[in-house]
């Protein structure tokens, strides 16, 4: 198995290192670098808005190109956190506690250089888990029927939604929506006009690109306008050769870094728990063990290393269900099999074995991208520093003549940047009642295959609605609804129980008057 | 008691799921529901419409439940109607401009007047960036990647 492995990604490096290929890759980790770095852009607005540029091109550079945007805006999310004390990302809100301090100590440079090292650690992980776990999920999902897809998706959809940020009631009253939305459109199998509103233009259903630019670009655009502080940029003065760690902190920095990594790879294998919650997890382990956990805030290189090799770990480890089961975790991941789709690719355990250029040439492109992340990172030091300074107010009329022109392109319509602009008014609405808008986008993508698997089942089974916990029949589908349960059940004992433990000291960290662009 | 309650978010959240929830339990019933075994189109929906009401209905009750924030508002504190409006206005111009006159004008109006939304922007160098932005953007669009949409047009 291990050499079959071996083999596959060998055909995967020759994907992705043709010409094309390689330069979709780098146009990918660039742009991704340079949002993550931008304060107040976020990838999930900024995959949104290259998703219809990639229309015209072949299905691999296009995956390749929006996954590097991505894995791209982790490297530059640190460098805005660690330099200028502005959690941008929510995955590197904790990266601000030790690093701003290292900073001001004049560090700076040494926690940068601690993140390249470690991001490239915990990537290389997460991408080593992705060849060796997915084929085997592969071949247990390949066995599933409509019954078992359908748990199995009901699984995600509830750890998706109540397992990321803010209230679980809400994350799951989202997903629903989002549901609800994916139905708009005609039937797949009468043909009859749902929730269309008798406008013909809602008969192919809601343009993915104008809900993720509606949530994702306007509404956060009308959260943030006026809200950013002027940047302070009074110590990122940083040049390649500060980069370079002491050796004491190199050999501080190596327990920490594989913890780091390996929390990560855990929690990416449950959907919705990704960077973010991986990042605070092994932050509040690292501070655990450590000797001198008083020391912790005041600028211990531990506390870089440890959330950001988390982080990347995780990032790497979230495409292992989105490739392999047709799951996606989050709403990022929704965006990339949302691409997918567009490009007339059924994702599913299938996915593999149809399209191994596209997920064996992923893969290889992961450590292509990283690797050309560290030759961006380190000797460009100095350029991404300056990136920081470009204010707000030049940036999201910029980016709303990408929103515009972007939604337009996906059907040469003027009503698609109609549509753009009521859902985003809707957005602004549910983000001011406190709703993360980021479930939608995962409600949305699963939501027809979800109705079609569960329709066939029904009609498998003869309409007797207990086949899904039939344990007899289908174990596995059973498994996944007790998961399901078993996931509700302690969600409600853990807020029950104690119910302001856990969440303020997560929601202090990530503070308010900094913006952080929607991400799970 | 009713008048806390009228400040807190989750009465409007709540109440807002429950109505949409109710809305569509009521508009999928119009269409065929079918039998388990052979489900009509209007089914799924009914489901998720009755799961989206009790949804509400909990959120709702959490409402009833929990005290109110010390600095609960459903408007954020200060207002940004001037920013809101210029975020809204900027896309409308571009669908109007862009149907009448082409890209160019509908790129400039868009960056143009939705850069006015900043408390600290200038008409100059709203212009400016609209300028800015336009021609390179242009450029992109309609040379580099063949976009359908002409950069100028008279479309009355």
């Amino acid at each position: 198995m291990v050499t079959t492995a071996l083999t596959d990604l060998w055909f995967g490096f020759g994907v992705a290192l043709e010409p094309h290929n390689l330069m979709w890759c780098f146009i990918g980790v660039l742009v991704g670098n340079m949002v993550g770095v931008l304060p107040g852009m976020g990838p999930l607005a900024t995959i949104s808005i290259l998703l219809p540029l990639t229309f015209g091109i072949p299905p691999v550079g296009a995956i390749l190109m929006l996954s590097g945007v991505f894995y791209g805006a982790q490297y530059g999310g640190a460098i805005c956190s660690i330099l200028l004390n502005l959690p941008c990302h929510p995955p590197h809100a904790v990266t601000c506690l030790d690093g701003f301090p290292l900073t001001k100590q004049g560090r700076g440079g040494a926690a940068l250089g601690i993140t390249v090292i470690s991001s490239f650690v915990g990537a290389s992980w997460g991408i080593t888990e992705m060849i060796f776990l997915a084929p085997v999920l592969v071949t247990v999902a390949l066995k599933f029927g409509p019954a078992e897809i359908c748990s199995l998706m009901l699984l995600g959809l509830l750890a998706g939604s109540t397992l990321a940020r803010g209230s679980p009631l809400k994350g799951v009253a989202m997903t629903v929506c989002g549901l609800l939305i994916g139905i708009v459109g005609s039937d797949i199998e009468t043909g009859t006009p749902r929730f269309t509103f008798g406008i013909p233009n809602l008969f192919d259903g809601v343009e993915i690109v104008a809900l993720a630019l509606g949530l994702f670009g306007i509404a956060e655009f009308m959260k943030s306008v006026n809200q950013l502080s002027e940047v302070d940029t009074k110590y990122t003065k940083v040049t390649f050769k500060d980069l370079r760690p002491t050796k004491d902190e190199l050999r501080r920095s190596w327990g920490a870094m594989f913890r780091g990594t390996i929390i990560g790879s855990l929690c990416a294998l449950i959907p919705g728990t990704g960077p973010t919650i991986a990042s605070f997890i092994s932050y509040a382990t690292e501070k655990k063990i450590s000797k001198t956990p008083e020391k912790f805030g005041t600028g211990m290189i531990e506390g870089v290393a440890c959330p950001e090799a988390s982080t990347h770990s995780s990032v790497q480890g979230d495409f292992i269900p989105t490739m392999s089961l047709g799951i996606p975790g989050d709403a990022v991941m929704a965006l990339i099999l949302g691409a997918l789709m567009i490009q007339g690719i059924v994702p599913g355990p299938q996915l593999i074995s149809e399209h191994p250029d596209i997920f064996w040439g992923l893969v290889a492109s992961f450590w292509i991208g990283n690797i050309m992340l560290v030759v961006l990172n380190v000797p460009m030091i100095g350029l991404w520093v300056k990136l920081l300074a470009i204010p707000y107010k030049y940036l999201y009329p910029s980016a709303l003549f990408f929103v515009c022109i972007g939604v337009y392109s996906t059907g040469n319509d003027m009503f698609q940047v109609g549509e753009t602009i009521v859902i985003g008014l809707i957005g602004y609405v549910l983000l001011l009642l406190d709703f993360h808008p980021a479930p939608i986008l995962l409600g949305f993508v699963l939501g027809p295959r979800f109705e079609e698997n569960f329709r066939r089942a029904m009609l498998i089974s003869r309409g007797d609605s207990l086949v899904f916990i039939d344990i007899k029949n289908h174990p596995i589908s059973a498994f996944f609804i007790f998961l399901a349960a078993l996931l509700i059940v302690v969600q409600l004992y853990v807020r029950l129980r104690r119910p302001k433990a856990l969440i303020p000291e997560l929601e202090m960290n990530a503070k308010p008057n900094n913006i952080a662009p929607v991400e799970p | 008691m009713f008048q806390t309650l009228l400040r807190k978010r989750d009465f409007y959240s709540g109440g807002l799921m429950t109505l949409l929830g109710a809305g569509v339990t009521l508009d999928s019933s119009t269409y065929e529901v079918g039998s388990l075994t052979h489900m009509g189109p209007g089914m799924f929906p009914l489901m998720l419409g009755v799961v989206l009401t009790f949804i509400g209905v909990l959120i709702f009750g959490t409402a009833l439940v929990t005290p109110l924030g010390e600095d609960e508002h459903i408007l954020p504190r200060q207002k940004e109607w001037r920013g809101w409006f210029c975020i809204i206005a900027g896309p409308v111009l571009f669908i109007i401009f862009g149907h009448y006159f082409g890209m160019a004008p509908a790129t400039f109006m868009c960056v143009f007047v939705s850069a006015l939304g900043d408390r600290t922007s200038t008409l100059l160098g709203s212009v400016l960036l609209g300028l800015a932005i336009t021609i390179p953007g242009c450029a992109l669009f309609s040379l580099v990647l063949h976009l359908p949409f002409p950069i100028f047009r008279w479309g009355f």
